[in-house]
């Protein structure tokens, strides 16, 4: 039988996937909140879901609302202070996975969140930061999570907050950042990847009922397509179950 | 021994070390942010604050609303799991009263506090290169290692006029204990010239010396302190109560009319006397008091 889904369902299903069991996760705001919590409940439940509020191996009963969210706090294995988890956790290179969303990003998968239009006089003023340029910086590989659209994947971005894989022409190694960066983009289209050899963002698969053109005509620069797509299952019916009964049944992350 | 009590009530805590012009420092991530102390400096309707706070959150969005703030001083300006905040997103998009901004990540505002808190000139991190961060903040520079001749970013310390923290208990002297997340408020209060403790619960002595690893503050650097339950409704109290949630979510209605926003502030800042009438205006916040998870003592002996 064909369960259906939405694109949201299916893109936080994939990004779960993304995580191994076992390893640690520095869990960012918003959708990567969810596909972490995803992959806890599912195949990875040994994950240690560390947040920027402190919480390290963090066991919430209920999907926390915001990354300081007291849910986090109850049964975790150490509560830190933030210069702990900055210093002695992510510039200490201790995170294995960064786990971002954003506004923006662009063909070399540097990331948003600042501003759109001009810094002194956006035309969309975003929250900034927080703790993802760092993360992007330290966590030795992260994973973008963010809807396909045109204005989302522009050529470049509008503010780099969160460095890619090639910034200002200038390559991570050249810059002196520790982590090896956005090596995933998971979209509710498809994913790209990173091409090892110029940082480029490139598209690695689509999902099912999903036509290439769907994801080229939403990317702001000449698209390349990997030689071979590797098929995406749809999300199951557990993950589709977690999702809806359990961890967001308020659709809080799952709107649209 | 018995110490001179520091405890004060937040009105006269707030005439006394809050003036206009001065740089204001309310943490606290998430978990015990005091709205209590933001909703009394908009009442005494001081002016021209530079505003510091990782997360601004929906109380400084009130207090820019309430024209309290010449300058923000932030990492990350969102409503957390709801949205936008939309006073402080009017003024950074020229809608609004201007508004001076001064933006570092999370780790660089940490940073910032370190220093403070170290009396240090400034602090080094790795950290900003490839983003455009430092170009648009020109504190953040960088400095040459005389070890390794690495370049790593520097940012300036910071050190406020003022610190409040929010904490569960403190005695009259303002040994403060906070359990769960403990942000940057240590930090922030040692950075400080002056610190307001503002608690849920007032307590002995011996109940803090009973428990000493789990003060995160200690008397001997504040100056007052203010028993104020529910003090950081909106946000929460580990074990004490939960976050309002549906309160934030609906914020995202409220701030992005300017005109329901001075509703807001008419009706539930201005139209109360004090944290008591809040509570009761909000038709009392039992809904939200906290279920029991008790730890085990751990044993002090020696």
């Amino acid at each position: 039988m064909e369960l259906s889904y939405t694109p949201a369902e299916m893109m936080t299903a994939v990004a779960a996937r993304e995580l191994r069991d076992g390893e640690v996760v520095f869990v960012g705001i918003g959708l990567p909140n969810l596909a972490c919590n995803l992959a806890r409940a599912t195949h990875a439940p040994n994950l240690v879901l560390i947040y920027e509020s402190g919480a390290v191996g963090a066991v919430p009963e209920r999907l926390p609302v915001s990354i300081g969210d007291p849910a986090l706090v109850t049964g975790s294995l150490m509560v830190c202070s933030m210069a702990d988890v900055f210093q002695s956790l992510l510039q200490n290179g201790r995170i294995e996975v960064g786990f971002l969303g954003g506004a923006q990003i662009d063909r070399y998968g540097n990331i948003n969140t600042t501003v759109v239009g001009d810094y002194v006089r956006p035309k969309v003023r975003l929250p900034g930061s927080g703790g993802a340029a760092e993360i992007a910086i330290h966590a030795r590989r992260t994973v973008v999570i963010a809807r396909l659209e045109r204005r989302g994947f522009p050529e470049a971005v509008d503010f780099v907050t969160s460095p890619g894989l090639r910034s200002k022409g200038r390559t991570r190694r050249e810059l002196g950042m520790p982590g090896a960066g956005p090596t995933r983009v998971v979209t509710d289209k498809g994913i790209l990847e990173a091409d090892p050899t110029d940082g480029e963002l490139v598209l690695s698969a689509v999902y099912p009922n999903v036509d290439i053109s769907e994801v080229t005509a939403n990317v702001g620069w000449s698209l390349r397509c990997k030689s071979r797509l590797h098929p995406v299952e749809p999300p199951s019916e557990r993950e589709l179950y977690l999702l809806r009964e359990v961890l967001d049944p308020q659709r809080l992350y799952l709107k649209g | 021994m018995s110490v001179r009590s520091k405890v004060v009530s937040m009105r006269d805590a707030i005439a006394r070390y809050v003036h206009d012009g001065d740089t204001v420092v309310i943490e606290g991530f998430t978990h015990l942010i005091c709205f209590a102390a933001g909703h009394e400096i908009i009442r005494q309707q001081r002016r021209n604050l530079t505003l510091c706070r990782l997360t601004p959150d929906l109380i400084y969005d009130q207090m820019i609303a309430a024209g309290c703030a010449r300058k923000l001083v932030f990492s990350w300006a969102g409503n957390p799991g709801a949205g936008s905040l939309h006073a402080f997103r009017r003024a950074a998009e020229g809608k609004g009263q201007p508004l001076e901004l001064e933006e570092y990540s999370h780790f660089g505002m940490v940073a910032r506090l370190s220093a403070g808190a170290a009396r240090l000139p400034f602090w080094t991190l790795r950290n900003y290169m490839g983003t455009d961060l430092s170009a648009a903040n020109p504190q953040i520079r960088s400095v040459s290692c005389p070890y390794t001749g690495e370049t790593l970013a520097t940012v300036p310390a910071l050190n406020p006029d003022l610190t409040i923290v929010h904490a569960q208990r403190a005695d009259a002297d303002g040994n403060a204990q906070i359990w769960g997340l403990l942000g940057v408020q240590k930090e922030a209060a040692f950075a400080s010239r002056h610190v307001i403790v503002v608690v849920e619960e007032l307590v002995d002595e011996s109940v803090i010396r009973a428990d000493p690893n789990r003060t995160a503050i200690p008397g001997l650097i504040v100056d007052a302190v203010v028993v104020e339950p529910w003090g950081a409704h909106p946000s929460y109290a580990q074990g004490y109560y939960d976050r309002d949630n549906q309160f934030y979510v609906g914020w995202e209605r409220i701030s992005r009319d300017p005109a329901a926003l001075d509703r807001y502030l008419a009706e539930f800042v201005f139209g109360v006397e004090n944290r008591a009438e809040y509570v009761e205006k909000n038709g009392g916040l039992e809904r939200l008091r906290a279920a029991e998870r008790i730890c085990a003592g751990v044993n002090y002996g020696f």
